[in-house]
């Protein structure tokens, strides 16, 4: 069966996330007020054929840890969307 | 010591690397397709050069993609044999996505790419121009990963002035501790932002590229 699955990728909380403040930069130029932080990531969805919901997790669950986000940096949350 | 630069998809310092080495230098080059594998014309007193560039459009990461490439793969391996591996610029960033380095490059503090000459010193305090080239240049570490670097005397480079002083506005894109380039435990790795191919010829009018890789044991 195909899983579909979507995952988040998120700077870690206490790094300084440049392009969010740029875009913060550009929401109070637009005169948006009340916009106290901006922080970008990715969203990123996956289809995965596999024999199960936990099967396909894992499988997410191994990209994630091994390409799509970069510890050091990021974290990520992994959402079973069937 | 010879020596190999490692192509990628993207890479465009790999032509001025090999120059660099080549006819200034005076070093055997041989230049390695990212999708092939073979290496063993290398011994481990050899060096594989990861050169600059934006592999794989920097894609995802910068050299998240390359890490696991078919000729990182290789080169991953010749690393832990003890192989000599200098990556610069982008392959810094590879190197530290492959895990052969600490830490990890974020995009640049003050949210710009940045591309000027800018002054690096060992700790020895004698400063060298060399250029930057990067949007993604913030050495990052957590704070004791940073120590222990201090501590083993693996932090190669630090930004600084043109006397030698290491402090806070000579630093380029916000790296912490001020960090340029690094090297592992086992002192066979080495990882650094700014470009010391850029500056070897003295046609160009700056060889302080040639001390970079004499104190990284490269010359």
């Amino acid at each position: 069966m195909t899983y579909n699955v979507q995952i988040k990728v998120m700077p870690l909380k206490d790094l300084l996330d440049p392009q969010g403040k740029a875009v913060l930069g550009g929401l109070l130029n637009l005169g948006l007020k009340g916009v106290e932080e901006v922080r970008i990531g990715k969203h990123i969805t996956l289809q995965i054929d596999a024999d199960s919901e936990d099967a396909a997790k894992q499988v997410a669950e191994e990209a994630s840890k091994k390409l799509l986000a970069n510890p050091v940096m990021e974290f990520y949350e992994i959402e079973m969307i069937n | 010591m010879k020596f190999g630069i490692v192509v990628f998809p993207g890479s465009n310092c790999d032509r001025d690397m090999q120059d660099a080495l080549q006819n200034e230098l005076g070093k055997e080059v041989v230049m390695l397709w990212h999708k092939d594998k073979d290496i063993s014309m290398f011994s481990t007193d050899d060096c594989i050069v990861l050169p600059g560039g934006f592999s794989y459009g920097d894609y995802l990461r910068c050299g998240a993609i390359a890490r696991f490439s078919p000729m990182m793969e290789s080169v991953i391996d010749f690393a832990k044999r003890g192989g000599k591996v200098l990556g610069v610029c982008n392959g810094f960033q590879i190197l530290c996505e492959s895990g052969l380095l600490p830490g990890a490059l974020l995009p640049n503090a003050q949210q710009q790419f940045v591309c000027k000459n800018v002054y690096i010193t060992d700790d020895a305090k004698t400063p060298l121009m060399v250029p930057v080239a990067h949007g993604e240049g913030r050495y990052y570490a957590e704070e004791n990963v940073l120590d222990e670097l201090e501590a083993a005397g693996q932090v190669m480079f630090r930004y600084c002035d043109e006397k030698g002083n290491i402090e806070p506005l000579s630093n380029p894109n916000g790296a912490m501790r001020n960090i340029a380039g690094i090297r592992n435990k086992e002192n066979n790795v080495f990882g650094m932002m700014p470009h010391p191919e850029r500056a070897i010829s003295p046609a160009l009018g700056n060889i302080d590229g040639i001390q970079v890789f004499k104190l990284l044991g490269l010359n």
